[in-house]
């Protein structure tokens, strides 16, 4: 993907020849620039690229779960494959798409909304993405390696204990999970520290653009909902790998106690998974409606609302297990309670509407559909805060329509519509509107004919998770019909490929600011060079950007100031090699949170394996020493080389253990993650004044 | 060009003091000890669920040994004093390097981890005499829950000597001057996570009476 959109990419790699751990990368080109970035808009456009191929697999998953239900009796797929295929999909789509992708625009976005020129911690970050890629290849690796996860994805034990799942299956999901978990936590750390920490002068909290604020949001949900599925999966692999009793009810062990966990992992995830997308919404809306967000600091709260009243609701996954009705009634309340700040939002995008001179582009279609679906998908929850009505349709296909409408009616929209938003800004090219308008209708409908149907499939009981039907229970035509629509929404997939295609192939270039934007993205040139702002914004007021460009005349109409030009845009090439202007140094590329990830995926087979061979765990202690290794020279090594490479190397300091002792960072072990990427203080910058790179 | 680099370095050593510039726009901590803040906070969660795990399975294991059958409880405390004392030579570590005294800094980290160490060995002497005792992992609901809880504690435990002793390496080696105490008080930040999450734990399993016995 990245291929096709991004020249740079392609480019052959010169051979390394330096051995690995000793010589810091030099202005490496190719692809090796890419394996040793530490430049969050290339991580970004990892991130997004990663994922998209993620999603071409869970979409390939759903569609052969759609084929084999097409039909009452469906052959075409056995059982457990069909379990394999729905935990894959599940799991691919939530921890390998939305995750991540949401993940990529806190990257490419965050640091430019709030006027930085990289995250906190760039070697973090790359440590983050280089782990989740390895997370995703190690649970796809189980397809190769005698079968995938087939416990759901939610992995309920004592279901997934080795005594009823004995093979590799739920080891892999245990282990990538755990992988993508160290992955999430990482991340949250740094982008928590980067928003509250790196703010351009002026930029309070109350200037910060919303999706800043939902990203903030949501890694802070990151950061404490990880750790307690960590703890889940981490007893689940003591249960399966040396013999404890966590889940094991013959030895008093508690069936709940995994679903307790997990679910006061699983809610707050869910808003995880909607908080970002909401904010994309609410960038675009403003923009194409030419208003500013009706109700800016209402958002805010009520963002940080749902945050709260996240961990407030997770029992409303387990109204049918028996809790009693003091725990049912309070969590049904507040599971009532949490559609307050939600609604708050949606009537907010409403009146940001009412009134504004809207422009129906592709992203702010997306964004409309998002305000539609997703109030269905919405109201749909709160049925199911009634629990008399939750337990009628606990494991239906009326809850999958339900988390369907709010993660792909929501999230998806979102996040689509923010690729079509912010695709001229990363790429400096647009995506064609005509055939994005395209892509939005088929999608639309094809996820409604999906999904919908799917709501009276789950009415009539027809329950989740089965393989096959019988004939003759009413669920023929919708099944049918969902089916159409699930290739309904491939054939929207592929056309929006071609489109990514053809603005790679055919590229029509985009300025600086092309839709007319309300925030700091927008000022510089797209795409963004390599350190973002030659001058460091200084923020006088909420959408600063866009009271730099307009202001009032006496009769309160919009009048455009004169002389503000546009910044320019660079064009004629990609930011492929950054000579960076006087006086501006970024942090160097480094292999180490490469290694240092490496040596998780290796440590995960190894337990997995070491089960087998008579408890050895000889390979997974191996990876444990790859990562460590990884850590301390990453520690030992400057965050910000010297600049000029010859004195670097006249000092002998690409070796990570004798590096100058400029910046040395703390620590060793894996968990400490305050020795990472020092920012450049701005007093040095400002003494620059050059106007942009190269 | 290693007069900027220079310039550089000695501009972070100060922003690490007053947050560098405009006070609304950031925190006033440096990246580096908010992310740890952070990280603490979520490991208060990682803690939380093992705890809430203990709690759920005391006094629900079927077959002995019971909590009553193997602890030793004055040992346990010893252990633990020795653990808390090693938050004050922390302490004392920290204060050393803001005043620039390198050597008593290196006296009190490995001070320090020695202390960690002790308790360390403590833990591996109490696993062991449970285990002689027929107490192990795989033996009933206390067992899994006990070794697990208290495993986990003393992994990042060990992780805290490891790093302690990086640092010391570094001082060692002259690396660790005043400008840069702000690194020890970050390693201290998590040291003194670590001592403080004991408190709830020895209090959970040791200090709160156990019932005895299936459906005690």
């Amino acid at each position: 993907m990245t291929d096709t959109l991004n020249p740079p990419v392609v480019a052959p790699a010169p051979p390394t020849t330096e051995p690995l751990l000793l010589k810091r990368p030099k202005n490496p080109t190719g692809v090796l620039s890419w394996l040793t970035t530490i430049d969050h808009k290339r991580i970004g456009i990892l991130y997004g690229a990663t994922s998209l191929i993620f999603f071409l697999l869970g979409g390939l998953e759903a569609l052969l779960i759609r084929v084999q239900l097409a039909q009452p009796n469906g052959t075409i797929i056995p059982a457990g494959l069909y379990n394999e295929l729905f935990t894959m999909h599940g799991t691919t789509m939530i921890f390998l798409v939305v995750m991540p992708l949401s993940a990529a625009f806190f990257n490419y976005m965050v640091p430019l909304q709030i006027g930085a020129r990289d995250v906190a911690f760039p070697r973090l970050n790359a440590f983050s993405y280089w782990t989740f890629l390895f997370g995703g290849l190690f649970i796809y690796s189980s397809f190769l390696l005698g079968g995938a996860p087939n416990g759901g994805w939610f992995g309920y034990a004592p279901n997934t204990s080795v005594t009823f799942n004995p093979g590799h299956n739920i080891d892999f999901w245990i282990f990538g999970l755990q992988i993508l978990g160290i992955a999430s936590t990482v991340g949250a750390v740094n982008f928590v520290t980067t928003i509250l920490n790196l703010r351009a002068p002026g930029m309070t909290l109350f200037r910060m653009p919303i999706f800043t604020w939902m990203s903030l949001v949501a890694n802070f949900l990151l950061l404490f909902a990880m750790p307690i599925i960590t703890i889940a999966l981490f007893l689940l692999m003591f249960d399966r790998n040396f013999g404890s009793h966590f889940f094991d009810p013959s030895a008093g062990g508690n069936a709940l106690l995994w679903q307790h966990l997990f679910w006061l992992f699983g809610h707050p995830e869910v808003y995880i998974l909607i908080l970002p997308a909401m904010g994309m919404v609410s960038e675009i809306i403003p923009t194409f409606a030419r208003k500013p967000l009706f109700g800016y600091r209402v958002m805010v709260i009520s963002g940080i609302a749902i945050g709260f009243m996240g961990w407030g609701v997770w029992v409303h996954h387990m109204f049918a297990t028996g809790l009693g009705p003091v725990a049912i009634s309070a969590f049904s309340l507040s599971t009532m309670f949490i559609a307050v700040p939600t609604g708050v939002k949606i009537f907010n995008w409403l009146g940001t509407l009412h009134g504004g001179s809207l422009r129906l582009t592709t992203p702010m279609l997306f964004a409309i559909g998002f305000i539609a679906m997703f109030t269905i998908g919405g109201l749909s929850g709160v049925t199911h805060a009634v629990s008399p009505h939750d337990r009628q349709q606990t494991d239906t296909y009326y809850v999958v329509a339900h988390f369907h409408y709010v993660l792909f009616g929501g999230s998806l929209f979102g996040i689509m519509g923010a690729l079509y938003y912010w695709w001229p800004k990363v790429f400096g090219r647009f995506l064609n509107d005509k055939v994005g308008k395209w892509h939005f209708w088929t999608w639309f409908i094809g996820f409604n004919m999906t999904f919908g149907p799917m709501h009276l499939l789950g009415l009539q009981g027809m329950p989740r998770r089965v393989y096959r039907y019988d004939e003759g229970m009413g669920w023929d035509l919708w099944n049918m019909v969902s089916t159409i629509g699930s290739f309904v929404i491939a054939v929207s997939v592929l056309i929006f490929i071609s489109n990514v295609v053809n603005s790679a192939r055919r590229p029509v270039f985009a300025s600086a600011d092309p839709w007319d934007g309300r925030s700091l993205e927008w000022s510089i040139p797209s795409p963004t060079p390599h350190y973002n702002f030659a001058e460091v914004p200084i923020v006088h007021s909420e959408d600063d950007f866009w009271h730099r460009k307009y202001t009032e005349d006496a009769s309160g109409r919009l009048v455009r100031i004169e002389g503000v030009e546009q910044p320019p845009a660079v064009v004629d090439k990609l930011p492929e090699h950054h000579e960076d202007p006087p006086g501006i140094h970024l942090p160097s590329p480094s292999y180490f949170p490469l290694v240092a990830s490496f040596g998780l995926p290796v440590m995960a087979y190894g337990m997995v394996y070491g089960r087998d061979a008579g408890q050895n765990y000889v390979i997974a202690a191996l990876g444990g020493l790859i990562t460590l290794v990884g850590l301390f020279a990453w520690a030992m090594e400057p965050s910000v080389e010297p600049e000029d490479p010859e004195d670097a190397a006249a000092n002998g300091h690409g070796d990570g253990h004798d590096g100058p002792p400029a910046l040395v960072a703390a620590t060793s072990d894996g968990e400490v993650v305050e020795d990472d990427g020092e920012r450049i203080p701005r007093e040095l910058l400002k003494g620059s004044t050059e106007e942009e790179g190269s | 060009m290693t007069a900027v680099a220079h310039e550089e370095h000695d501009a972070h050593a100060g922003a690490a003091g007053h947050g560098g510039h405009g006070h609304v726009t950031n925190t006033g901590l440096s990246n580096e000890k908010l992310a740890m803040w952070a990280f603490l906070g979520s490991e208060c969660l990682l803690f939380g669920a093992l705890i809430s795990t203990y709690f759920l399975y005391r006094g629900r294991s079927q077959v002995g040994p019971y909590p009553d059958d193997v602890f030793d409880i004055p040992y346990t405390s010893v252990s633990s004093f020795v653990l808390l004392m090693s938050s004050l030579t922390m302490v004392l570590a920290l204060a050393a390097i803001q005043r620039g005294d390198e050597r008593r800094l290196r006296v009190w980290l490995v001070a320090t981890a020695l202390l960690g160490a002790s308790f360390i060995a403590g833990q591996v002497y109490e696993f062991t005499s449970f285990i002689r005792e027929g107490l192990t992992l795989k033996t009933n609901l206390f067992g899994s829950s006990f070794f697990v809880l208290t495993g986990f504690h003393g992994v990042h435990v060990t992780l805290g000597i490891i790093m302690l002793l990086s640092l010391w390496t570094l001082s060692l080696r002259g690396k660790l001057g005043q400008e840069k105490s702000e690194v020890v008080e970050i390693a201290g930040l998590y040291w003194h996570f670590v001592d403080v999450v004991w408190i709830v734990i020895f209090t959970v399993i040791y200090l709160i009476p156990t019932p005895s016995g299936p459906g005690g």
